[in-house]
């Protein structure tokens, strides 16, 4: 048993088919990426693993616990932690506030009415360790909403690490950023996959950041699965560079 | 402890010095019991704001929680028993009961669904007061009854008689409520609100039950709204159903906005310059609602923060 078992799924939104006959095992620890050109349906893919969108046909596990009819808050509470495409943070409250939230919720204190005093201590040590792991420090008392792009999903990304996930899911990472933070956000996603063994799934469009960060690859084409490997195993695939290399370079 | 902050713990000490001294320096500028009804109404625009500008959800149907405490504090001294204490205590849980039972109802709602939909349990509780003459007085309001002297066991407190033993008794109730909410808003469970407000969908993906910290913080609000009503009833000696009616609790949210909605203090602001001016205004002309509404438009045009908002922006530039 794999740790995250997508067999078979498919969605349909009417007539369309949008996925169609996916199958994907993720093991313990793996940092997968899934792409494919234009039309490959990846949002809906990825959705489905989040439980915003509903199975038509299909069953996803979690380290043998089926999904079906767990919502996205619940997914959340059984690991799966996510960024989106668009960052979702929270705008007018400083870095270090953005990460102390997260924290908290994690420690269980959510309906807390007032902080613990043994809490005082290891909360605050542990917003500094994250904070420093996202190369978040120098930035901390800075409110969210003003930071550049990059800072911004690097935030994100730590405050969905604050919840000490089991599985890290990524919507396009680097959507909509230049070369310099696309490498930092890369960077980033390749130590804490190194540093806390973390399983991610991420789907993206830059291809640069996919082959030096995946351990395994899977291509969508228009929905069906069109080939799964490491990277150099992708990088020789002819489907693949008919499919998608050739045409996009 | 932390250290003492004077930039930060300045506002805090402006707003009780002026409070504590109050009937001191009031009689230059107007009198103790418009003072009062300061304190009154500025703690029910705060409690408003906990849920208005702390979990950024618009109610506009408050004056149903403010009504039922007026209501509750005057059914109880008149048909129960003679006691300012048990009419606060009756007041404030029937609105504090009626918010936790019209929650679930209502928090899977959100933005101008949510506002308008508690405008309807408002007018559902206005109507009631309204047509159940026998009970309520009607239209007429409920009358024959009054606060009585409050008995603390070593003295008595003649908060009927004495305009600022009353003063002093409302700003009581109104410190332990503010510092109430002051304590819930910088522990985790306030923080989370702020979450709600600054961004729901991140709040929701990082496992918290948003509908139901929404549920919390809408009866905490009306819980303190409720305690408000009945404290404002009290100072009237009188209540009647426009308690209930809209427009009130469209006064708590002009309150807040004036003020400013994201600072501690702004409703405070927002309410001493609404009823001041409301005090002043209907002396001069039966049109006041037009200059008092001008300067609400002014304000939001212009200071889209509040005043308060602008005042804090001056002393960081
Ligand atoms: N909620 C929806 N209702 C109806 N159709 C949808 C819905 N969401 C997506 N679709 C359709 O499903 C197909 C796949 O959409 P999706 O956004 O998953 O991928 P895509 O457009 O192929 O993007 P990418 O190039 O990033 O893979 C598209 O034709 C889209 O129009």
């Amino acid at each position: 048993m794999s740790f995250l078992e997508i067999d078979n799924v498919s969605k349909h939104f009417g007539s369309l088919v949008a996925v169609d006959g996916v199958s994907m095992k993720v093991e313990k620890g793996e940092l997968r990426a899934v792409i494919g050109p234009n039309g490959a349906g990846k949002p809906t893919f990825f959705n489905l693993i989040t439980g915003m969108l509903s199975l038509t046909k299909g069953r996803i596990t979690l380290e043998g616990q089926d999904l079906a009819g767990v919502d996205p808050s619940q997914r959340v509470g059984l690991g799966m932690a996510r960024t989106f495409q668009i960052t979702e943070i929270f705008p007018d409250l400083t870095v270090r506030e953005n990460i102390r939230i997260p924290v908290e919720i994690q420690a269980g204190l959510s309906m807390s009415p007032f902080m613990p005093k043994a809490m005082r201590a290891p909360i605050s040590a542990r917003v500094d360790e994250l904070l420093e792991a996202g190369g978040l420090t120098r930035i901390a008392n800075r409110l969210a909403g003003e930071l550049s792009h990059g800072d911004q999903r690097a935030t994100e990304i730590m405050m969905s690490i604050a919840l000490k996930p089991r599985l890290l899911l990524l919507d396009e990472p680097t959507a909509g950023m230049g070369d310099d933070e696309t490498y930092a956000v890369a960077r980033l996603i390749r130590r804490i996959h190194k540093d806390q063994g973390l399983t991610i799934v991420l789907i993206e469009h830059d291809m640069r950041v996919v082959f030096n960060l995946a351990d395994r690859i899977t291509v969508l084409a228009e929905g069906r699965p069109l080939a799964e490997g490491t990277p150099q195993d992708i990088t020789e695939n002819a489907t693949v560079q008919a499919a998608y290399l050739g045409g996009e370079a | 402890m932390e250290n003492f902050d004077i930039r930060k713990q300045g506002p805090n000490l402006i707003v009780w010095a002026l409070l504590l001294t109050l009937p001191l320096w009031i009689n230059y500028v107007s009198y103790t019991q418009l003072g009062t009804q300061i304190v009154a109404m500025a703690l029910g625009a705060m409690a408003l704001n906990f849920l208005l500008g702390y979990t950024g959800v618009l109610s506009f149907g408050h004056a149903a929680y403010f009504g039922l405490g007026a209501y509750g504090a005057g059914m109880t001294i008149r048909y129960l028993m003679p006691s300012t204490g048990a009419g606060i205590i009756v007041g404030t849980l029937a609105g504090m009961l009626a918010a936790m039972l019209i929650g679930p109802l209502i928090v899977r709602l959100r933005g101008v669904y949510f506002a308008m939909v508690t405008i309807a349990f408002g007018q559902v509780f206005y109507f009631i007061a309204f047509r159940w003459n026998g009970v309520t007085g009607g239209d007429d309001g409920l009358t024959n009854w009054k606060r009585m002297p409050i008995d603390l066991g070593f003295t008595t407190l003649h908060i009927e008689s004495q305009a600022t033993t009353f003063y002093y008794f409302v700003l009581a109730v109104f410190a332990i409520s503010v510092g109430i909410m002051a304590f819930l808003l910088r522990s985790p469970f306030g923080r989370t609100l702020i979450a709600i407000r600054e961004n729901e969908r991140r709040t929701r993906f990082l496992g918290i039950n948003v509908n139901r910290h929404i549920w919390i913080s809408w009866v905490i609000s009306c819980t303190f709204m409720a305690l408000a009503g009945s404290l404002n009833a009290l100072l009237n000696n009188f209540v009647d159903p426009r308690a209930f009616f809209w427009r009130q609790s469209g006064v708590f949210v002009i309150m807040c906005v004036m003020g400013g909605m994201r600072s501690f203090w702004g409703p405070l602001v927002g309410a001493a310059i609404f009823i001041w001016l409301q005090d002043e205004l209907s002396s001069m002309t039966a049109n006041w609602q037009s200059f008092v509404g001008l300067v609400f438009v002014v304000v939001v045009l212009f200071f889209p923060r509040g005043v308060l908002g602008i005042l804090r922006r001056k002393a960081t530039e």
